[in-house]
């Protein structure tokens, strides 16, 4: 993992009146890696990647893509210049069919797609996620789980550098998992970052070049899965004492 | 996007509904008729160029008469010096500009301030207007002396209707279009598949705002004399906010579909309880929102479909 530092995080601090969610964290995203951030709940990893997606200002220190600053760009500045995410509690448009859904990712980013090429480009990404001839169905008649692989298939569609998954795998059974996974080592090699949030250790181990774990606004540990999930502060904080 | 086979025949299907209609007042014995033909055609604009914008974003605005009094007063004021073509074209711009500056003030907050804002943007025009008229105009009003008669009035009623179908259609199939349905879906997703959300709210706001601005310039010299209290009359707004929605506004036809009945309805109203209609209006309100939600164009698209359904059910 020596490749070039893609997303530099600075100082970050993100305090909500009195609430100091996110307390001075740093720490870097390389080019082409996956990135686990881990934590407990309340830990601070969401509010962490709405700093990351411009959804949320920082309050002080700053996040920078490619030595471009971030920090204080409008959101949509911001994913055009690349950053896709999805959200933790799944965002699609209920009243849309599941194309347009997904079209949407591909009109206003740097992609900028329209007519007959947007509905090609919007179809193949629906495959690239595992959805096949649901293109024209209203995207509230779908289940949760395939709402958030349209979810997926949108923040694709704008062929991101960096993209966020919050949680993207909870709630997948077994078999739905290890089709996730595979998914998501696929977005890295096709030379995407990938920065995720998620409490499955099974996916972060296989997963993950690397994870930042984080308690209470701070980060108490980063480096390999293998290496954090075996730190004892992080076995206290986060997965408890009798984790093997 | 390429015209496919189904656009050409409609557009052309349109047009002549168009030309037919403009016959109207050559009929005889039409001029009963055009008294109230013309309410119909105007809230029909109104209302269809309101929804193009409150439509997609769920922002009501009750700024209509502000916008219609602005108009009025336009043509009212630049009567005597300025020709009426360019009257209208004044009206459209400043009804736009004032669109623009609204929105640029409010759009970003919630759809709560905007509604209460756009209220009392109404209310504080009129007041101002009011004030100049009485203390630097000499009198309360102003006089709108022209040729034109009901069907005069009628035609270009017509023509703007027209315009406003294809600036419509326009814009639902641009991306600008694209950009508002899923602002009204979810503004955090806009934001984050790149839209200017607030770029793209004020321009469709200036839409219909330079509408209704137009529409109050050409509606002006059948008041003959105008006052504040008429061309900024807050019942303008309210009536096209229910027929907007008594129409529905998830298709562009949708608010003709509640013009229509709802001017006959309150035609018949007015003349019979007119002590009562600010009332009837609030009933009328309510009785829209809880039982047609999406309107009568919604509960004629649900038929349709039902009707479609019907022979392909062996297929599901």
């Amino acid at each position: 993992m020596s490749s070039s530092v893609l997303l530099e995080v600075r100082k970050v601090v993100k305090r909500f009146g009195g609430l100091v969610a996110i307390n001075g964290v740093s720490f870097d995203v390389h080019e082409h890696e996956v990135l686990g951030l881990i934590g407990p709940n309340g830990s601070g990893k969401t509010t962490m990647m709405n700093l990351i997606s411009g959804a949320l200002p920082a309050t002080d220190g700053y996040i920078a893509m490619d030595d471009k600053l971030l920090t204080d760009l409008p959101t949509r500045k911001i994913a055009r210049a690349g950053i896709a995410r999805t959200f933790q509690l799944v965002k699609v448009i209920p009243s849309m069919t599941v194309l347009e859904n997904v079209m949407a990712g591909a009109v206003f980013g740097h992609k900028k797609l329209w007519g007959q090429a947007l509905a090609v480009y919007a179809e193949r990404q629906l495959e690239r996620v595992g959805l096949f001839g649901i293109s024209h169905k209203p995207t509230a008649d779908l289940t949760y789980i395939d709402q958030k692989r349209v979810e997926l298939a949108r923040a694709l569609a704008s062929d991101p550098k960096v993209i966020l998954l919050d949680e993207w795998l909870a709630g997948l059974n077994p078999t739905e998992l290890q089709t996730g996974i595979e998914l998501i080592r696929s977005l890295r090699d096709d030379g995407r970052t990938v920065i995720l949030v998620e409490h499955v250790m099974d996916a972060i181990r296989s997963l993950c070049d690397r994870c930042v774990v984080m308690s209470t606004g701070n980060i108490i540990a980063q480096g390999t899965p293998a290496d954090v999930l075996a730190d004892p502060q992080v076995i206290e904080a986060y997965l408890g004492e009798d984790y093997e | 996007m390429k015209l496919t086979q189904t656009d050409v025949w409609r557009g052309l299907a349109i047009l002549v509904v168009f030309f037919v209609l403009a016959w109207l007042p050559v009929v005889p014995g039409a001029d009963g008729w055009l008294s109230i033909v013309v309410p119909i055609t105007m809230y029909t604009v109104l209302a269809t160029s309101w929804a193009i914008f409150s439509g997609p974003t769920h922002y009501v605005s009750l700024a209509t008469a502000a916008f219609f009094g602005v108009g009025s007063y336009t043509l009212a004021l630049g009567l005597e010096s300025v020709p009426y073509p360019l009257l209208l074209l004044m009206a459209a711009v400043l009804g736009g500009v004032m669109a623009a500056l609204v929105g640029w003030a409010t759009l970003r907050l919630s759809g709560v301030y905007f509604v209460i804002f756009t209220l009392g943007l109404a209310e504080l025009i009129r007041q101002v207007f009011t004030w100049y008229q009485n203390n630097m105009g000499g009198s309360r009003g102003s006089y709108v002396f022209t040729e034109f008669t009901d069907k005069h009035i009628y035609w270009q009623l017509l023509a703007l209707a027209l315009l406003v179908y294809l600036v419509g259609w326009l814009i639902n199939r641009s991306r600008l279009g694209f950009a508002i349905r899923i602002i009204g879906g979810d503004e955090s997703v806009a934001k984050h598949s790149g839209i200017n959300v607030a770029w793209s709210k004020i321009v469709l706001f200036m839409v219909s705002g330079s509408v209704a601005a137009v529409v109050g310039a050409i509606l002006a010299p059948r008041f003959v004399y105008i006052e504040p209290a008429m061309a900024f009359n807050p019942q303008l707004s309210f009536m096209v906010v229910i027929m907007a929605l008594l129409g529905g506004t998830q298709r562009l036809w949708g608010p003709l579909m509640g013009a229509i009945p709802f001017a006959l309805v309150w035609e018949f109203i007015a003349a019979n309880f007119p002590a009562q209609t600010t009332l009837l209006m609030g009933v009328a309100f309510l009785l829209v929102v809880f039982y047609i939600p999406n309107g009568i164009s919604g509960v004629l698209i649900r038929w349709y479909h039902q009707l479609r359904a019907k022979p392909g059910v062996s297929h599901e």
